[in-house]
């Protein structure tokens, strides 16, 4: 018969399962405050950004203002334009990989809020300077699985790429936001013809590829291609 | 947080617990750690029988019975048993040169499986202590008087050895010595906690006492060796790992040699805890059943998860990849993509899966600084991580298949140590 030795079993230990567990529950812990230290730090980036581009905004409506006869030579918004887009994928890129999703909307509507700024500030600086400023108006929206959205999306990255003149301004459909409410009725936006893009002021439904686009905007496109053959006689020349 | 990334992170917390768990135990019992490096001499030696069971191994066979000759053991009290299992090659004339010997006997049998050979090796052996040696493998002329040492403790009842691969050549068998090292690590740590589940085919050394106990081996899946681990953890029969006692191994040089190696094994780990499953989760059978069964379960779980975690992002991506070529008509439109640290991820997953990095990786060259005397770091762990993350998914995804469906992996008598 088999005698069990059992009794000689000293090696199991309770204690060193409650100790090693509350370690690693430390090192889990510690894991996600650095985690909320660096997202607290990227919403810190991307809030820096947002003011740094409001008082460059406020600065040129203010600069406007007091020079009715402002030398449209000085209006030059390219840089501003660039720094918009940049923190426009820093929010997007934070909605998906940091949790804080309240902290994270409200930043967002204040990115709308800006793209609303900067849009008017071009409105009026094409019409007193007579300067041709070509803008899109973009809507999507992330609640309801739009995968035509993600394609406009890709479309318009691919075209702000290409056009860096094109000025791209996207709107969340569904962000609570009253300034943005005002926009989507004056071009009477619906939420169930989305995505929704708006050039040259008017309006139009669904998805749009990059020829039916380039189409709208022959300013942009001429002015790209004669920029072109220009650098390129430049290049000819001994 | 959504539902596979509470996985993720679940799957991870045992991970890293059962890291923590060896590292814990390492530094409450590094003190009772032996690494000899010189020759010893024992006051008593007492009589061993080396079983060598053998199927078509001509090409290795000459060596590990040459490294047996070589033991540092006088030659009266170490007998050698050489069985051929039906072999089909020239197994058997490799056999009979040996016969010469005064200690060496040989036994020619109907192919039945190791076991069997292994079986009839144990009524014939005539020693107290009665190992195997598998016929791919070679002992250091050490290893026998180290093991016997252990024994000098009348509770333990069986010693394992530190197993090493014979001169790996490709990155395949580099890997595998990586992994090898680690799990001399691994099994030092799971002796210190009484919870050994393998006492490997190459150079196991039991009491006699335990087959008059336990009975003999068992088919057991093809993995003998796992099986009588088990039943003596069942009966509270003490395992013991030698980790100076080094054995090298020939190690499978390509990938479908070593896809039905590890095959059998998992297939042979899940059956084996099948059979066994009385003992999970009971305290009374100690260590083996809370933490090395239920470990080695989630270890393969998690692969498999990951695995399909990783393909479904990889075709998540894929899919945006072609809807964004549909859409512009460009396959590379962002132009050389910008580094911004902004877009380093900062997930908690992340630190923890690099510290749980680091403590594998830890373990590993603890394991090496046991087998080679000092820590080395080399260019293999990076082959070890990126071939395994690559290779294991198949093996164990196809060894749970054939254990949902009961299907044994043939019998191809190729076997090995498994950590």
């Amino acid at each position: 018969m088999v005698k069990p030795q059992l009794e000689n079993r000293k090696d199991f230990e309770w204690k060193k399962y409650v100790i090693v567990f509350f370690i690693t529950l430390g090192i889990f812990l510690t894991a996600f405050w650095f985690s909320d230290y660096f997202a607290n730090r990227k919403i810190k980036q991307i809030k820096d950004i947002q003011n740094t581009i409001s008082i460059d905004i406020l600065s040129s409506e203010t600069q406007f203002s007091l020079l009715s006869e402002l030398s449209c030579k000085d209006v030059d918004n390219s840089t501003l334009s660039k720094e918009l887009n940049s923190l426009a994928e820093k929010i997007s890129y934070s909605e998906e990989n940091i949790g804080k999703s309240s902290e994270v909307t409200e930043l967002k509507k204040y990115y709308s809020l800006l793209e609303i700024k900067d849009f008017l500030l071009m409105n009026k600086i094409s019409e007193r300077c007579g300067k041709k400023i070509v803008s899109v108006l973009y809507f999507y929206t992330t609640e309801s699985n739009c995968s035509e959205c993600v394609k406009q999306s890709y479309v318009l990255t691919e075209l702000r790429e290409k056009y860096p003149e094109l000025r791209v301004y996207s709107f969340d459909y569904n962000l609570d936001l009253s300034a943005l409410g005002s926009l989507i009725s004056i071009y009477k936006i619906e939420d169930t013809k989305l995505p929704a893009t708006v050039i040259a002021g008017k309006l139009y439904t669904g998805f749009q590829s990059i020829e039916s686009i380039e189409k709208l905007i022959p300013e942009i496109v001429q002015a790209l291609e004669k920029q072109k053959a220009e650098t390129e006689k430049e290049n000819k020349k001994p | 947080m959504g539902f596979s990334q509470i996985i993720m992170y679940a799957f991870t917390f045992i991970a890293v617990y059962v890291q923590v768990f060896f590292l814990i135990t390492y530094i409450e019992r590094k003190k009772d750690l032996i690494l000899r490096r010189h020759p010893i001499k024992l006051l008593r030696y007492p009589k061993v029988t080396i079983l060598v069971p053998c199927y078509n191994e001509e090409k290795t066979l000459y060596g590990t019975v040459r490294s047996l000759l070589d033991l540092d053991y006088p030659k009266d009290k170490l007998e050698i048993i050489l069985i051929d299992d039906g072999s089909k090659d020239n197994t058997w004339k490799i056999i009979e040169r040996f016969t010469k010997y005064k200690n060496i006997s040989a036994i020619k049998k109907e192919n039945g499986g190791k076991h069997t050979a292994m079986n009839l090796g144990i009524e014939r052996a005539t020693g107290d202590f009665i190992g195997g040696l598998d016929a791919d493998s070679f002992v250091d002329p050490e290893a026998l008087k180290r093991i016997i040492t252990y024994f000098n403790d009348p509770e333990t009842m069986a010693v394992a050895p530190s197993i090493i691969v014979h001169k790996p050549k490709n990155i395949l068998q580099k890997a595998q010595k990586i992994e090898y090292d680690m799990a001399v690590y691994t099994k030092k740590m799971l002796a210190f906690l009484g919870a050994i589940h393998v006492t490997p085919g190459p150079f196991s050394i039991f009491r006699k006492k335990v087959f008059q106990d336990l009975g003999s081996f068992r088919k057991a899946h093809n993995t003998e060796d796992q099986e009588i681990a088990l039943r003596m953890q069942e009966n509270g029969y003490k395992i013991e790992h030698c980790p100076d006692a080094y054995v090298y191994t020939v190690s499978p040089n390509t990938v479908p040699k070593l896809y039905r190696q590890r095959l059998r094994w998992i297939y042979g780990f899940i059956k084996n805890a099948i059979d066994y499953r009385h003992i999970i989760f009971r305290k009374r059978y100690g260590n083996v059943g809370i933490l090395t069964i239920p470990s080695g379960v989630i270890s393969v779980l998690s692969v498999i998860f990951l695995f399909s975690f990783f393909v479904y992002n990889l075709s998540k991506r894929t899919i945006e990849f072609v809807e964004q070529y549909q859409a512009t008509g460009v396959w590379w439109s962002f132009g050389v993509p910008q580094f911004d640290l902004f877009f380093v991820s900062t997930k908690a997953i992340v630190f923890v899966m690099i510290l749980l990095y680091i403590l594998i990786i830890l373990a590993l060259l603890v394991g090496r600084s046991m087998t080679e005397g000092r820590v080395r770091v080399s260019l293999d762990i990076l082959y070890f991580l990126i071939i395994y993350s690559v290779l294991a998914p198949f093996w164990l995804l196809k060894a749970i298949w054939n254990a949902l469906w009961s299907k044994e992996s043939s019998w191809t008598f190729e076997r090995r140590v498994q950590g």
